[in-house]
């Protein structure tokens, strides 16, 4: 559980105070006459079936509500994309013919490729970004719980605002990016990055990186300090370099949180729906079409059940390919590490 | 003359020692410069835009500070957008939500934590593996049974969808922290006659408290920012929560970048203050709540 490192190093934390002060391991504070009373010898050991039922019981509406809003949705548009259905009229059965439809569609293939790229794009550069923020973050200076709480400011804001941000950033006309590229003479004149077909991606993904990037520092930043710190300085008494000491000892260690960071990630920036829908609404051409504006179009405004659903299908049947093969490597890496 | 002792030689390393330290130092404060000028420098550009007049925010150079400022977005924001009707369906929304989905997910994560429940590492496995389906394939089912039930436009549709929602990092940010506590806790409780339940009540939960709380504000801060699911069971601005309203402005004729400033200046402070306040609180939960082992 090195993941609550962060939490237990923070010294003078003192999290319990006043009445919610708990009771200490030697003195529970039960007052007399409540409770049960007690017994000499303790029934935990001889009969599980109470906690066990107990469990069960605590358990069963966290687990409804999640299966009710996920499971069940999932199963039902996996069942609607093999009809052709609308939100008034009725459906019927139509076996594959969504399937082939999708597979034939050019429209879908772009936007799942551009969805695909997206995703390993900025997963790619955030985690560069992340390892460095998070490396900065984890020195020792004055005002670093300032930094650590600024990193996290982009992360808070919610993804619409963070669009209407990059939105007046980026304007082609009054665009602050415009005039200070123009100012520093590195670009000729004005550009239109949310209405060009070339830029306007790239846009959405340096919105996409700016917002995402605290949290993959974050999780490094915990992966950092299961670091022994010994480590680094022996490496360091040895003469290695500070990037050698990175590559061959920091890096190792915290290479499967980094993993697993990037899978949540991918996974994360695979189903992009806020940027694009507020910032571009999929265009300029459908340059900025990912799957889920490209599904929630077919949807609620082509209201076609089946064939959103088919998309929706498409989304969700990748998401658990690439988590698979994340699975599948790190599984083999762990394998091949323990012999 | 006798023989000094030379120190000569050792001044220009001691020098060239301390210049590289300078140096370092110097590296090192541009670097957390940098880090700290990218994440907040969006966010100071649109509360600087947001007091700024519409001439100004129209002229060909920008004017870094709001000078001569005017609070006429605000005003605007208010009265001409109501958006004060979003604000408060976003926290009726968000807060249920958030309260309910606390409630029972410190009730499950006791049961999965702390208790002899059957297929537990299945039950954790599936919640994670659930909260991973992206919103495109689940919100047209949601929103046929919400239809079905009459709750497409009220806040009980939206915020019992974000119940489910919610639960998965809550869940998870709260089994870290339960798991951390030791079981002769639960051991004294029950040789002193205590429920489970009543040890939950009276151990487990004040100890979890700073889990808790931060369960709490990840859920919250997740359920204030969603969009797609508001997006599409609320149609009617008495129901519709904070980010609709913002993704709804838009003029016909000019992009009116100063009101959305400061819509999004009034949306984003209170998330702004929560950061600042329990950033320690908030980076425990992300990181015990994402990185597994």
């Amino acid at each position: 559980m090195g993941h609550l490192a962060f939490f237990h190093r923070t010294p003078g934390h003192t999290p319990l105070r006043g009445k919610h002060r708990a009771p200490s391991l030697e003195q529970p504070r039960l007052t007399p006459g409540e409770g049960a009373p007690r017994r000499l010898v303790p029934r935990r050991e001889s009969s599980s079936a109470g906690p066990r039922l107990v469990g069960i019981v605590l358990l069963a509406p966290a687990l409804a509500a999640v299966l009710a809003v996920s499971l069940y949705p999932v199963l039902r548009t996996l069942w609607l994309s093999l009809h052709d259905a609308g939100f008034s009229t009725g459906s019927h059965f139509t076996g594959t013919a969504n399937v082939s439809r999708l597979l034939g569609d050019d429209l879908f293939w772009n936007a799942w490729w551009r969805t695909v790229a997206f995703a390993f794009g900025t997963t790619l550069v955030e985690t560069a970004l992340g390892i460095g923020f998070a490396l900065v973050l984890h020195q020792s200076f004055r005002g670093r719980g300032w930094a650590r709480a600024a990193v996290l400011i982009p992360w808070a804001i919610p993804t619409v605002v963070t669009s209407r941000m990059f939105g007046w950033i980026f304007d082609g006309q009054s665009g602050v990016a415009n005039y200070l590229l123009t100012r520093l003479h590195l670009t000729d004149g004005y550009i239109n990055f949310l209405g060009d077909p070339h830029t306007a991606l790239p846009t959405i993904g340096l919105a996409d990186i700016w917002k995402t990037t605290p949290f993959m520092a974050l999780l490094v930043l915990a992966a950092l300090q299961t670091v022994p710190r010994e480590l680094g300085e022996s490496a360091k008494i040895d003469g290695a370099s500070p990037w050698c000491t990175f590559r061959c000892v920091t890096l190792p260690v915290i290479a499967p949180a980094l993993l697993i960071a990037a899978l949540i990630r991918v996974l994360d920036a695979f189903r992009v729906f806020d940027l694009p829908y507020v910032l571009t609404g999929g265009g300029p051409a459908d340059s900025t079409e990912t799957l889920s504006t490209f599904g929630y179009k077919t949807l609620f405004s082509g209201l076609e059940l089946g064939y959103g659903s088919m998309i929706a299908t498409a989304a969700f049947v990748t998401e658990v390919l690439i988590a698979a093969g994340f699975a599948y490597y790190l599984s083999r890496r762990y394998r091949a590490l323990e012999g | 003359m006798t023989a000094i002792p030379a120190p000569l030689p050792a001044a220009p390393a001691a020098i060239r020692a301390r210049r590289r330290a300078l140096t370092r130092r110097v590296l090192f404060r541009t670097a957390v410069g940098a880090v700290v000028l990218w994440s907040v420098a969006p966010f100071l550009w649109q509360l600087s835009t947001s007091f700024q007049r519409d001439r100004d925010l129209s002229s060909v150079t920008p004017h870094w500070l709001p000078v001569p400022g005017t609070l006429e977005h605000y005003r605007a924001v208010f009265t001409d957008y109501e958006f004060g009707k979003y604000m408060i369906n976003s926290v009726i929304v968000t807060v249920t939500a958030t309260a309910i989905g606390l409630l029972l997910a410190a009730l499950a994560t006791y049961a999965l934590a702390r208790l002899p429940v059957p297929g537990k590492g299945v039950v954790l496995a599936v919640v994670l593996g659930l909260s991973m389906f992206p919103q495109i394939s689940i919100v047209v089912p949601l929103y046929l049974v919400l239809n079905t039930l009459g709750l497409l436009d009220t806040y009980t549709g939206l915020s019992s969808s974000y119940v489910g929602l919610a639960l998965p990092l809550m869940i998870f940010v709260l089994y870290a922290h339960f798991r951390s506590l030791p079981t002769q806790l639960d051991e004294a409780a029950a040789i002193d006659g205590a429920g489970l339940l009543r040890t939950l009540r009276s151990v487990i939960l004040p100890l979890a408290l700073p889990g808790i709380a931060a369960a709490g504000m990840l859920g919250f801060i997740t359920n204030w920012n969603e969009f797609m699911l508001a997006l599409a069971f609320t149609s009617s601005p008495e129901h519709q929560t904070v980010p609709v309203g913002i993704a709804g402005f838009q003029s016909q004729y000019f992009v009116p970048w100063g009101d959305m400033a400061a819509a999004s200046v009034v949306v984003t402070v209170p998330l702004v203050l929560i950061v600042m306040l329990f950033q320690r609180r908030i980076v425990a939960g992300i990181t015990s709540g994402a990185v597994k082992e």
